[in-house]
């Protein structure tokens, strides 16, 4: 029991690092992208997994009734952090899109090879 | 899980970026399961929805064939992912439990915002009540950080495309 | 997408739909889940449907790129005069308490709603002006 209770943890750590894998061992930026949001996305698990209180219920208030509410908190932040991470998101990929029209490639080694040929 | 690791597997982009709107949906529910209506339905829309177009976007306008790489070392990358893994979940056995009530954080400002809400606010949503009104700076900052986003993007790719120096010295 | 009859005609039966729903859970976010962002996430989304399937010129001929940028801005300014609004009415910034003189709950209320408008209309116009960028670098 003691270390079962620390399951939602370990679901975080196996996606995060699932993202991070992803952003250090490929070149395509695209793929880049996909794991910093999967990267992200097991940071909004983390987030919304502390606020969960077993038993309890989404935060909407309902009158009149004694029940446990879940910790609205965390779901707030939460909430602007996806708003947030697709306007960065999006602004990654359109510069993608001007990466790709200044070198032809959106490979990383490709870009880097580039660039030392122009600077030799 | 399965879709992200598919994700990393995978080399064509398109399945790929098929793969992260699936697993985007599947968190939806998983936020759901945690009480968290309004963060699952702004994932399910914002990830599984837009953000799966954008990508297509992107991909239409450069290749979606990731090469294979040329220089990377796998193994290194392996052994760094490992070993930070290991030292988070060595990290975890001192956080509280999953769904406990006494811990910290339940304890804060939340009680505050789930009790006094009605009375001050008057709206049932406490989510709603709490982004909108007790921390309505924060919600500013983020409108004002996807502002900021929409200029960039229109700044990057938004008038009609040039033809790039490099074709120019090329030519 | 022409002469696929199926998808056009689904879609002029959903888009309605989905820009009511958006109108929904932009205006009953204070009571259900829901508010602003995922509001303007959907309603661009119904744009979005209209512009894969009619094809861009069409949709930017029913949406405009100008009236978006004047959305994406009339988003934010709606936000922070509330804020001023409260303020100039002895408040402090963003206090929605001190909109309406008599009761604040209902200051509160109408701060919300306006607040999450602007948010709404932000998110909405931000969305559909990433959309129409990416869309309209392809040609």
């Amino acid at each position: 029991m003691q270390i079962l209770g620390l399951y939602n943890y370990w679901i975080f750590i196996v996606l995060m690092m699932c993202g991070f894998y992803v952003v250090i061992s490929r070149g395509n930026l695209v793929k880049k992208l996909v794991g910093l949001n999967i990267f992200q996305t097991s940071v909004f698990i983390l987030y919304i997994s502390m606020g969960k209180i077993t038993g309890g219920t989404a935060p909407i208030l309902i009158a009149g009734k004694d029940v446990v509410y879940s910790n609205p908190v965390p779901h707030v932040l939460i909430l602007t952090a996806i708003v947030v991470g697709i306007a960065t998101t999006s602004l990654g990929l359109a510069l993608v899109v001007r990466i790709h029209e200044a070198y032809g490639t959106i490979e990383e080694d490709e870009i880097h090879a580039q660039s030392e040929e122009e600077s030799l | 899980m399965v879709t992200a690791v598919a994700a990393v597997r995978l080399r064509d982009l398109f399945a790929v970026v098929m793969l992260f709107g699936i697993y985007s949906l599947v968190s939806a529910s998983l936020f759901v399961v945690m009480d968290a209506v309004d963060v699952a339905f702004t994932e399910a829309s914002v990830g599984a929805g837009v953000a799966t177009v954008f990508m297509l976007g992107t991909l239409s306008l450069t290749t979606h064939r990731e090469k294979t790489p040329i220089a990377r070392k796998p193994l290194l990358s392996l052994l760094v992912v490992i070993i930070t893994g290991a030292a988070l979940m060595y990290g975890t056995y001192d956080i509280p439990h999953y769904g406990d009530a006494n811990d910290p954080i339940h304890h804060h400002v939340a009680p505050h915002y789930l009790e006094d809400s009605m009375e001050e606010i008057g709206i049932p949503n406490v989510v709603s009540s709490v982004l909108a009104s007790y921390r309505g700076y924060d919600t500013l900052g983020e409108t004002t950080v996807v502002f900021t986003a929409a200029i960039g993007v229109l700044i990057l790719i938004g008038g009609a495309r040039r033809r790039s120096k490099r074709d120019d010295e090329r030519s | 997408m022409k002469h696929y009859s199926v998808p056009r005609l689904m879609t002029k039966l959903l888009l309605p739909l989905i820009l009511l729903f958006a109108l929904y859970v932009q205006f009953h976010g204070d009571f259900g889940p829901g508010g602003g962002f995922q509001a303007g996430v959907i309603f661009a989304a119904g744009f979005i449907l209209h512009a894969l399937i009619y094809g861009l010129d069409q949709t930017q001929r029913l949406l405009p790129p100008w009236v978006l940028r004047i959305g994406v801005s009339l988003g934010v300014l709606i936000y922070a005069s509330v804020g001023v609004a409260g303020m100039l009415l002895g408040g402090a910034y963003l206090d929605y308490g001190v909109l309406d003189s008599h009761d604040p709950m209902h200051g509160q209320h109408l701060g919300i709603l306006l607040v999450e408008l602007g948010v709404g209309i932000t998110v909405a116009s931000v969305m559909v002006t990433i959309f129409y960028s990416f869309a309209g670098r392809g040609r």
